[in-house]
């Protein structure tokens, strides 16, 4: 019962905070290694040479993971063009190259977000249906309070039924304040919480907004003007636009960052729900055709289970 | 990147011109873009596999006919086999047991159980006149409960409250006891999300099913979901005993292969879809339409079905001679066509549904449904010569349009070339003929140009 809560209540010292998280890193993406990790290891000690069904293999357990047509392609390519130049023969060495070549794919998009620049910080929450945006706001507070800062929720989701009360039960849970209207449109209530932020000397904002398909091109359209006035309430707001990205999405994952990235500039991706079993390809995908920050991702229920992105550390938790 | 199945597969054709029959070697490289074209679509890889050997046999032989290339008869082949494996004929839920019949959703999170839920309460109730209870036992997600029953007041549904304190097996015996009590025909019970890995979760839901014995136990899949689909398919199938699948967002952009997958996986079938926030955003599941879009080649048949849905019968024969005419469609007919269209879901929903030949030279035209209002004040700002006949339009009358509507002389501007646009898609159609379009449907691809 209450599995969330369990991990989120307990309290943890710093130190072992910091220790335990790379251990919960590899436990909530032990599935992704188990099968993947798995795949990867069986293949490599049934093939001692490299030869063409190797190569097979692999771009199956790439394709299999999320990775994508493209990506799939442009790693194994990669790796052959390394094979040949160093002259490998062992499929150890291989695997290594792969981890490599992955590592390399994936090591730009590790930039943490800095949210010392700026007073109030705004942070605008923005995201397909069901992505996790409003849980992440949730987790995004405890983090940000973790490091000291005083944090205001904006509940800018007027639409979804009780994603108001949603959020508040998530404020609450975190001990900060949430700002939100009886009625009203998205827009209206960040920007109120802008101006409390302001009068009340937060750090960050965090703005939740509506779950919306890029399909739906006038909610598309209303999600440019939530930004605007973002700029009105505080010029040069907001200082980073999060796309939540579910990560059993699958290749419409590249649509969705292309569409937000169209409609508003998006300077950083929140990776959720990684603990489940496929997952991670995806982030190759997105490397390879339009490379987003990743700032954070999320890999179990707890409140502390949304950390910031490391890609060795990402990769390592894959191949172990 | 080739955008579309139909697209690479042109290209393929070209290679394959001219043989009487579909043979190992002239198959063997399309099939790879059929591979590719899967698998981009988010069909899982093994499924992909056995898709592709089963297509192979069937495909072996077949004689090319008429005036088809051997390109266009494989996705023939490879169209038919997809709409068959995706379940045939669509089947609706089966609700013939002493009432409360009841129905159980089970999935991940932010599937849209709890929507769909809702989704289904108004469907049954619109459609097969039953009075349905809902009951939310996701004490886990905050304001879960709160969520449901915030759409069950707006559809005037029954719902059976709980707090987030209750053990969810309470709920539902509670809510079941309260569905017999008040004679309700239907008792919707909605879950909290849970991951497939999830052991203490799925043995909950496991409890729940064994305790209320529901007749339809269903599985929500985001449509957009990626290769994982075959997997937290495969654990759901085996915890509990689902009798059919629902597909949710499939408004978005997503290619849908997860249908595919959990389709395949769980050997059930695929009962609805969902498609948009608002109630009646509930569909019949037709396996062919799904099989045009996981190949990316259009819904034409939805799209003809919505429009004698929601066009005014004269209206549309009206257009329809205008289509087929390719000239002759003036502005009056643009702002009559923007406003069934409005009535349709508007023109985004509707692109989608096109063959992608014609929706890519529509795209120009694409315009928000809020335009749409804007562009009707527009054209109401012109002479009906004007309208009639855009080309007089020259800078004075822009001019003055645009002072009579309240735009600027370069929004008039933009309607009149998307009217341009339009008239160009509308020459499209009416040369390839509607004809050539719904042949499409059954698996033909117009010809390369």
């Amino acid at each position: 019962m209450l599995s969330f809560l369990k991990s989120g209540n307990e309290p943890k010292a710093p130190a072992e905070e910091k220790a335990g998280w790379g251990v919960r890193l590899r436990q909530g993406l032990a599935r992704t290694r188990q099968r993947f990790g798995h795949q990867i290891g069986t293949l490599f000690a049934a093939h001692r040479k490299i030869d063409e069904e190797l190569y097979e293999e692999l771009e199956a357990i790439l394709l299999t993971s999320d990775v994508g047509v493209e990506a799939t392609s442009h790693l194994l390519e990669e790796l052959r063009r390394h094979v040949k130049r160093d002259a490998l023969d062992d499929a150890v060495q291989l695997k290594a190259a792969l981890k490599r070549a992955l590592e390399g794919l994936l090591a730009p998009l590790a930039q943490p977000l800095d949210t010392a620049d700026h007073k109030p910080f705004i942070i605008m929450l923005v995201g397909v249906n069901g992505a996790g945006k409003t849980t992440s706001i949730g987790k995004l507070a405890r983090h940000f309070q973790s490091q000291g800062k005083s944090v205001l929720l904006a509940a800018g989701d007027t639409f979804r039924a009780a994603a108001r009360e949603q959020l508040a039960a998530w404020a609450e849970r975190n001990n900060v304040a949430v700002i939100a209207q009886e009625k009203g449109d998205s827009a209206a209530v960040i920007y109120d919480a802008i101006t409390a932020a302001r009068a009340r000397d937060i750090d960050v904002v965090l703005a939740d907004t509506a779950g919306r398909l890029v399909t739906q091109l006038h909610l598309m359209d209303e999600i440019r003007k939530v930004k605007r006035v973002i700029d009105k309430a505080e010029p040069g707001a907001p200082h980073e636009v999060l796309l939540v990205l579910d990560a059993n999405t699958g290749q419409n994952a590249l649509n969705q960052v292309k569409a937000f990235d169209a409609a508003l500039g998006v300077t950083g991706l929140v990776v959720t729900k990684l603990d489940g079993t496929a997952k991670g390809g995806v982030l190759a995908a997105i490397a390879r055709s339009r490379p987003v920050p990743v700032r954070f991702i999320g890999v179990g229920e707890g409140l502390d289970d949304l950390r910031p992105f490391d890609a060795a550390e990402f990769v390592d938790a894959l191949f172990d | 990147m080739f955008d579309n199945l139909t697209q690479r597969l042109s290209q393929v054709v070209k290679t394959l011109r001219g043989e009487a029959r579909l043979t190992e070697s002239n198959v063997q490289e399309a099939l790879r873009e059929v591979r590719m074209a899967l698998l981009e679509a988010d069909v899982a890889l093994p499924v992909v596999k056995d898709f592709i050997t089963h297509v192979r046999e069937k495909a072996l032989g077949q004689e090319v006919m008429g005036s088809l290339t051997p390109g266009q008869a494989l996705v023939g082949v490879v169209h038919r086999e997809l709409a068959a494996l995706m379940g045939g004929a669509n089947s609706t839920l089966d609700l013939a047991t002493q009432p409360p019949a009841i129905i159980l959703m089970a999935g991940l999170q932010g599937a849209g159980k709890t929507t769909t839920c809702a989704k289904l309460a108004k469907w049954l109730n619109e459609q097969q006149k039953k009075k349905v209870l809902l009951v939310s036992c996701d004490v886990y997600r905050p304001a879960a409960i709160h969520q449901l029953e915030t759409l069950a007041r707006h559809l005037g549904a029954g719902f059976f409250p709980a707090g987030e304190g209750q053990r969810p097996l309470d709920i539902a015996a509670a809510a079941l006891d309260h569905a017999r009590r008040g004679y309700f025909d239907v008792l919707i019970v909605d879950t909290a999300g849970r991951l497939h890995v999830d052991e203490a979760m799925m043995q909950e839901i496991r409890e729940l099913e064994n305790t209320l014995n529901p007749v339809e136990t269903l599985f929500i899949v985001d449509a957009m979901q990626g290769q994982d689909a075959v997997n937290t398919a495969k654990a759901f199938a085996d915890a509990l005993p689902l009798t059919g699948v629902i597909l949710t967002k499939l408004d978005g952009d997503a290619r849908g292969g997860a249908a595919l997958s959990v389709r395949q996986v769980t050997g059930r079938p695929i009962k609805f879809a969902g498609v948009g926030e608002k109630m009646n955003g509930l569909e019949a599941f037709h396996p062919e339409r799904m099989a045009s879009r996981i190949l990316g080649m259009g819904d034409v048949l939805t799209l003809v079905e919505e429009v004698q849905r929601s066009v005014d019968r004269n209206e549309a024969e009206k257009l329809a001679k205008k289509f087929k005419a390719g000239k002759g469609f003036d502005l009056e007919d643009f702002k009559a066509q923007m406003q069934q269209m409005r009535k349709m879901g508007g023109l985004a929903s509707m692109m989608d549904k096109l063959p992608a030949q014609v929706s890519q030279a529509a795209q120009g035209a694409q315009v928000g449904d809020k335009q749409v209002a804007r562009i009707e004040g527009i054209i109401n700002s012109m002479t009906p010569k004007e309208r009639r006949n855009p080309d007089i339009i020259k800078a004075s009358r822009k001019r003055r349009i645009a002072a009579g509507a309240g735009v600027t002389v370069q929004e008039v501007n933009r309607l009149l070339n998307q009217f341009e646009q339009t008239q160009k898609v509308m020459k499209l159609v009416s040369k390839g003929g509607m004809a050539k379009m719904m042949r499409n449907l059954k698996g033909v691809l117009p010809g390369p140009r």
